[in-house]
């Protein structure tokens, strides 16, 4: 038998009391993807994790979380979460977190040591193991967090925007966390507003807007069909500009020549028209749009 | 077991967050402070004669009474203050979501909670009992007559409003759920106050006032219980034979029915399942 989804949704749906907190999310997130889930604030982003994670029932809908129904307390044993907003007990040690967390997760006796060792390894917190976690910058804890999250090789993570406090390096090393987990087979969930984060590490996102999946796929999917090219041109006159309407959406950026909405394949094409309407081509930039304007874009905002 | 796991935790916090040391500290120096008070009973001159040893051991009961009212009040409070917070605070700081993510059930977590502050409380109710006991004895000779029953008694009172403590702890606020609970349990003793002049009074309207206070909450029964305890016989026949006396909140004439530990029991029994039940249904 095929092995279940990490995660698979339909129509899950959330109310708190009048308020429409999730409209119905059908998703599935296949086991050893990193997937980004991005939305502004409000979206619905973080009720949905805590719905995948039974921490809050669904008020419609039904999901699966590693092949077992939504809630279900032996699964957890295989999910590893890291929620946006929290704190651990700041009068034990990051060790004694770790070792709480190990407790609860039931590993063996004789593992936890090592599996605590690791995990402080990873998030780089090796040398503060011992110090409370009452005198851990923000930073710090949320790399505690990230380690919590990691503990027990689990099969999948929810990140609930892992990096908010992270400085660039920590931003680093958390991209190369969730690498290294992908490399290891583990399905990543990562719920963030911040856009760069997602574009650097994720196989596919769902953008999500007032608790609605606006739009789900690849990134190339997703900003694939809206490429646009800058050429930097000369020597060509206003019949010849209007001659190349064919080939999209035309617009002058001093000194720049900008044609958006050009499938990729026609750009050789286009250089091919201006040189024969006997302009000189100084550069060609294909140009991916960002997944911010993307972004934007969807949620009526670009 | 994850619910030993929480109750460890429970007090291991308790420890570290320097709790038990000022329990202890401060205990400790108000015992003290008795020590010298029981000490300076015998010698003190009626109309210039010292006092009896029959007035002073009297005098010693009433005064140990006092003192263990005293105590009754610090073990209610901090099983309050411990648990009003003990959920609801670990549900506002995500401390929960962090728990409850991983193959816990949550009446693991309420049970956790319940069994390391009552451990905590039934530790300090009975190291507290000891001393003073001691301390009494060893000033004026006089011991109480069922010291491990009122030892019972207050930790049983403690327990009434730790478990109500714990489950305002699911719904509301630890400041919300302690002034709630801290209301209640002068409620419920004034209530008892009243109960025992109703009896004075010979009015049986006000007295079932007392009765159904104690039904509903039990820490002032079981108080009475304490005193109970604490009595020595000739006060146990002075209040049985002046019912006048039933008014005066620091004795009673009879020890509380077997049946009311027991409903006690099943009360905390009880709150505890809706709170288990209250913390099952909370959305985090």
């Amino acid at each position: 038998m095929a092995e279940a989804a990490a995660i698979r949704t339909r129509d899950l749906a959330k109310q708190y009391g009048g308020v429409t907190a999730l409209a119905g999310l059908t998703m599935t997130v296949p086991r050893g993807e990193v997937f980004g889930f991005l939305g502004p604030n409000g979206a619905g982003k973080t009720t949905s994790v805590k719905l995948l994670l039974g921490l809050a029932r669904p008020s419609g809908g039904e999901g699966q979380v590693l092949g077992a129904p939504l809630g279900d307390r032996r699964s957890r044993r295989r999910i590893g979460y890291l929620p946006e907003l929290f704190r651990y007990q700041e009068w034990l040690s990051a060790r004694e977190v770790l070792a709480l967390h190990a407790a609860l997760l039931d590993l063996p006796r004789g593992e936890r040591g090592a599996a605590i060792g690791e995990a402080l390894t990873l998030v780089g917190l090796a040398q503060r193991a011992n110090d409370r976690v009452g005198t851990f910058s923000k930073g710090m804890q949320q790399r505690l967090g990230l380690g919590v999250a990691l503990l027990g090789r689990p099969e999948l993570v929810l990140l609930d925007e892992p990096t908010s406090a992270l400085d660039p390096v920590g931003r680093h090393d958390v991209r190369e966390i969730i690498r290294h987990l992908r490399a290891r087979g583990v399905a990543v969930f990562l719920n963030s507003h911040l856009l760069g984060e997602v574009e650097q590490v994720c196989d596919r996102v769902a953008i999500v807007d007032h608790g609605r999946v606006v739009a789900t796929g690849s990134l190339d999917e997703l900003l694939g069909g809206t490429r646009e090219v800058r050429l930097r041109v000369t020597g060509l006159d206003a019949a010849a500009w209007a001659s190349l309407g064919g080939f999209g959406e035309l617009a002058h950026e001093d000194p720049w020549l900008v044609v958006r909405g050009l499938a990729p394949g026609r750009v050789p094409e286009l250089v091919d028209a201006l040189v024969a309407l006997g302009g000189r081509v100084y550069a060609v930039e294909p140009r991916h749009q960002s997944l911010e304007e993307r972004f934007l874009q969807l949620l009526g905002e670009g | 077991m994850a619910m030993l796991i929480v109750a460890r935790l429970a007090i291991r916090e308790a420890a570290r967050r320097r709790l038990l040391l000022a329990l202890a500290v401060l205990s400790v120096l108000v015992v003290g402070l008795t020590a010298w008070g029981f000490a300076r009973l015998p010698d003190i001159t009626n109309n210039g004669e010292r006092l009896s040893a029959v007035e002073v051991q009297t005098s010693a009961s009433q005064l140990l009474i006092l003192v263990m009212f005293m105590f009754a009040g610090v073990i209610a409070l901090s099983a309050i203050f411990v648990a009003a917070p003990a959920i609801a605070g670990e549900v506002e700081s995500g401390i929960a979501l962090a728990m409850l993510s991983r193959p816990l059930r949550r009446r693991d977590v309420v049970l956790g909670k319940w069994l390391g502050c009552a451990a905590l409380l039934i530790g300090y109710t009975a190291a507290v009992c000891a001393l003073e006991f001691w301390v009494a004895g060893r000033a004026t000779g006089y011991y109480p007559p069922r010291p491990l029953l009122a030892v019972a008694y207050l930790a049983g009172e403690g327990l009434v409003l730790l478990t109500v403590a714990l489950a305002l702890s699911t719904r509301l606020a630890g400041m919300t759920g302690g002034i709630v609970s801290t209301v209640l349990f002068f409620v419920a003793w004034m209530t008892g106050v009243i109960g025992g002049i109703g009896i004075a009074l010979g009015n049986p309207g006000v007295a079932h006032v007392g009765t159904i206070s104690r039904l509903i909450l039990p820490s002032d029964g079981l108080w009475r219980g304490a005193i109970y305890a604490l009595e020595p016989a000739a006060l146990l026949m002075e209040a049985r034979a002046l019912p006048r006396l039933a008014g005066d909140p620091f004795l009673v004439d009879a020890s509380p029915s077997v049946a009311y530990p027991l409903w006690a029991a099943c009360w905390v029994l009880g709150v505890l399942g809706v709170a288990i039940y209250s913390f099952g249904r909370r959305e985090l």
